[in-house]
């Protein structure tokens, strides 16, 4: 823990000081370009290699990590992140590629992309996989794209509405509402599944699809999939699926096999790519046959079958109606696509199947020791996670105090408040990464908490205790945006 | 829980009060949001809405919500202040922060002060 408040970079910063001398110019000068071209003004902060290394230093050592311990967010995945990931990842020969070079200059990278596609399709059941988008949500938006020009091309202009279950998360009416379409939202029934007579009632020839995440969020896998499935291809609509938790599902349960048509993966989840600090995610889309022709372009090809010890050539190929480019290049490449490459690899099918099977064990297990100190309102057998309420009888503790206070015990908060159907919600989502002991200890603290949210609430009210930083004001943080720490000169002539 | 008897109350906590077309979202909504941080107010003045249309977005340190117009008819007054002032929806949800006027609005199937009551009381999650 950092013993001082670290100042920002631009209050480090001293007029001239610098990380690097550049040496005098030995090529001829050239003219800028016109003027309007350029910013008359940059302010960058002006430090020494050391400062920058000391400042970043100092401000890791505030930070809380999945490198520092357990850190539970549900729905995130934060899973650890294998370090062989960051080696093969900085390889030069990926390293030092740009995506304008001519393909017979990057062929390693094309394999890659190319098996990299083969995978997905193997581990999720789809006929194609775009590699293109940025993040979940890009391929939420990417996957909708497609299901509107499935029906587009087929002359069914009428289907506008999106069915969306309750327990969604927010993107999936977001990326449908950037489409303009309307989103008709399903409630869940009694047991955490899809109601299906709300389902019937919502299915008719103005449905362009449902977007279903499953598990959903609250951990449970539906129960009746198969006729949720059946119910919205009957009305000649598309099958959805948010890959948000597919971490529950590989080497056991196919999406595509289910009858989806679309699902988004998120690398970044599933398949350990560092998150949660605003990105790099990395979000492919799978689909189902009918919509490969709507793939975006460019897609990973073979251009020439392998002919004896040679390889193929690999190169770009455009899907026949394709919905266009998602991106300028080629998705996360390095960031995304090398470390999860390596990670499938590494592990192989039959690790990948033990990776959802120690997910869906830790998840249970800890929803099992916490049953009989929290309610937990949709209480079976859970995937990989599973949802408890933040409050007792009688006490008016929430689940947000509950999260602070287990920062007292050094771990990181569980998502708080989501799904929104359950009442202070707290959704906890261990990972396969966690041994025993840590989930022991995890569950010690909250059985404690609960102990202390009816002995001493005040400690819950002001916690957390032992952190630099104390309660944050979050509805004064909230209400009064600042959004920035400093203002350039001319800023009221600006605003 | 504060619930007027003169308004009519929605199953997706709006209020609609009848005599001035003013509508809002009741004290057991903003209790269950916790503090407001912000109000968009989605429609203008003398716009027709119908009885479900998002009329306002609000959000809370919890979560974001719309809120949809209980009634039917035309926009007559849109309170602008709100938008400078999200916290009078958790200080005073009937009075300050109402957040539109229906102009003669009618409603299909508002409940009662005493029938909101109940099914606040029968919600579990």
């Amino acid at each position: 823990m950092a013993t001082i408040i670290e100042p920002t970079i631009f209050e480090l910063s001293s007029p001239g000081r610098r990380g690097v001398k550049m040496p005098a110019s030995d090529v001829p000068e050239m003219a800028l370009p016109p003027k309007e071209f350029l910013r008359s003004e940059l302010p960058l902060p002006e430090l020494a290699e050391v400062d920058v290394v000391r400042h970043y230093m100092s401000l890791s050592k505030m930070n809380y990590s999945v490198d520092s311990g357990f850190y539970p967010l549900g729905s995130c995945t934060m899973k650890y992140n294998p370090k062989i990931n960051e080696d093969t990842c900085r390889l030069p020969g990926f390293l030092f590629t740009h995506p304008l070079q001519p393909i017979e200059t990057v062929q390693g990278n094309l394999a890659l992309m190319f098996e990299m596609q083969e995978w997905l399709k193997e581990i999720s059941g789809f006929a194609g996989v775009t590699l293109q988008p940025a993040a979940g949500a890009h391929g939420e938006f990417t996957g909708v794209l497609m299901m509107a020009a499935y029906h587009k091309l087929r002359g069914d202009t009428k289907r506008t509405k999106m069915l969306i279950p309750d327990a969604a998360h927010g993107t999936n009416p977001a990326s449908v509402g950037m489409l303009g379409m309307q989103v008709v939202t399903i409630p869940s029934d009694a047991r955490g599944n899809v109601d299906l007579r709300a389902l019937e009632s919502a299915c008719d020839d103005t449905v362009a699809g449902m977007m279903l995440t499953n598990p959903n969020t609250l951990g449970m896998f539906d129960e009746n999939i198969e006729k949720v499935v059946a119910l919205v291809k009957d009305c000649g609509a598309l099958m959805y699926g948010d890959g948000a938790n597919l971490n529950a599902l590989l080497g056991i349960v196919r999406p595509g096999d289910l009858g989806f048509d679309v699902m988004h993966f998120n690398l970044h989840k599933t398949f350990s790519v560092p998150h949660g600090g605003g990105g790099p995610g990395s979000g492919p889309v799978g689909v189902s046959q009918r919509l490969v022709d709507f793939l975006p372009s460019p897609l990973v090809g073979i251009l020439e079958e392998s002919e004896g010890d040679m390889a193929p050539l690999y190169g770009f190929v455009t899907p026949k109606n394709t919905i266009g480019r998602m991106k300028a290049f080629h998705g996360h490449f390095g960031g995304g696509l090398v470390r999860s490459y390596t990670y499938i690899a590494m592990h192989g099918p039959d690790g990948l199947k033990d990776i959802s099977q120690y997910a869906v064990l830790n998840a249970n297990y800890l929803q099992a020791r916490l049953r009989d100190t929290y309610k937990i309102p949709f209480d079976r057998i859970c995937m990989h996670e599973f949802v408890m309420e933040g409050k007792f009888e009688g006490s008016d503790v929430r689940a947000l105090d509950i999260s602070k206070r287990l920062m007292d015990f050094n771990f990181h908060p569980p998502t708080n408040y989501f799904p929104l159907i359950v009442s202070e919600a707290l959704m906890i989502e261990p990972t396969e990464t966690e041994n025993k002991d840590t989930l022991d200890r995890f569950a010690d603290a909250l059985i404690k908490i609960a102990e202390e949210a009816k002995t001493q609430p005040d400690l819950l009210h002001n916690a957390p205790i032992t952190t630099k930083f104390g309660r944050m004001d979050e509805v004064k943080a909230a209400r009064e945006l600042v959004l920035c720490c400093w203002l350039p000169e001319n800023y009221e002539q600006m605003a | 829980m504060n619930t007027p008897s003169n308004l009519k109350y929605t199953q997706s906590d709006e209020w609609f009060d009848p005599a001035t077309g003013a509508v809002g979202i009741t004290d057991y909504a903003q209790g269950q949001l916790s503090d407001i941080v912000f109000v968009e107010i989605l429609v203008d003045e003398g716009e027709e809405v119908t009885v479900g249309k998002a009329i306002a977005s609000v959000e809370s340190v919890k979560a974001s919500s719309e809120i949809y117009a209980p009634a039917a008819g035309k926009v007559s007054a849109v309170n602008k202040d709100l938008s400078n002032a999200p916290e009078s929806i958790n200080t005073d949800p009937y009075g300050a922060a109402w957040m539109i006027k229906i102009e003669g609005g009618t409603t299909s199937d508002a409940m009662d002060a005493a029938a909101y009551e109940k099914y606040c009381e029968g919600r579990t999650h």
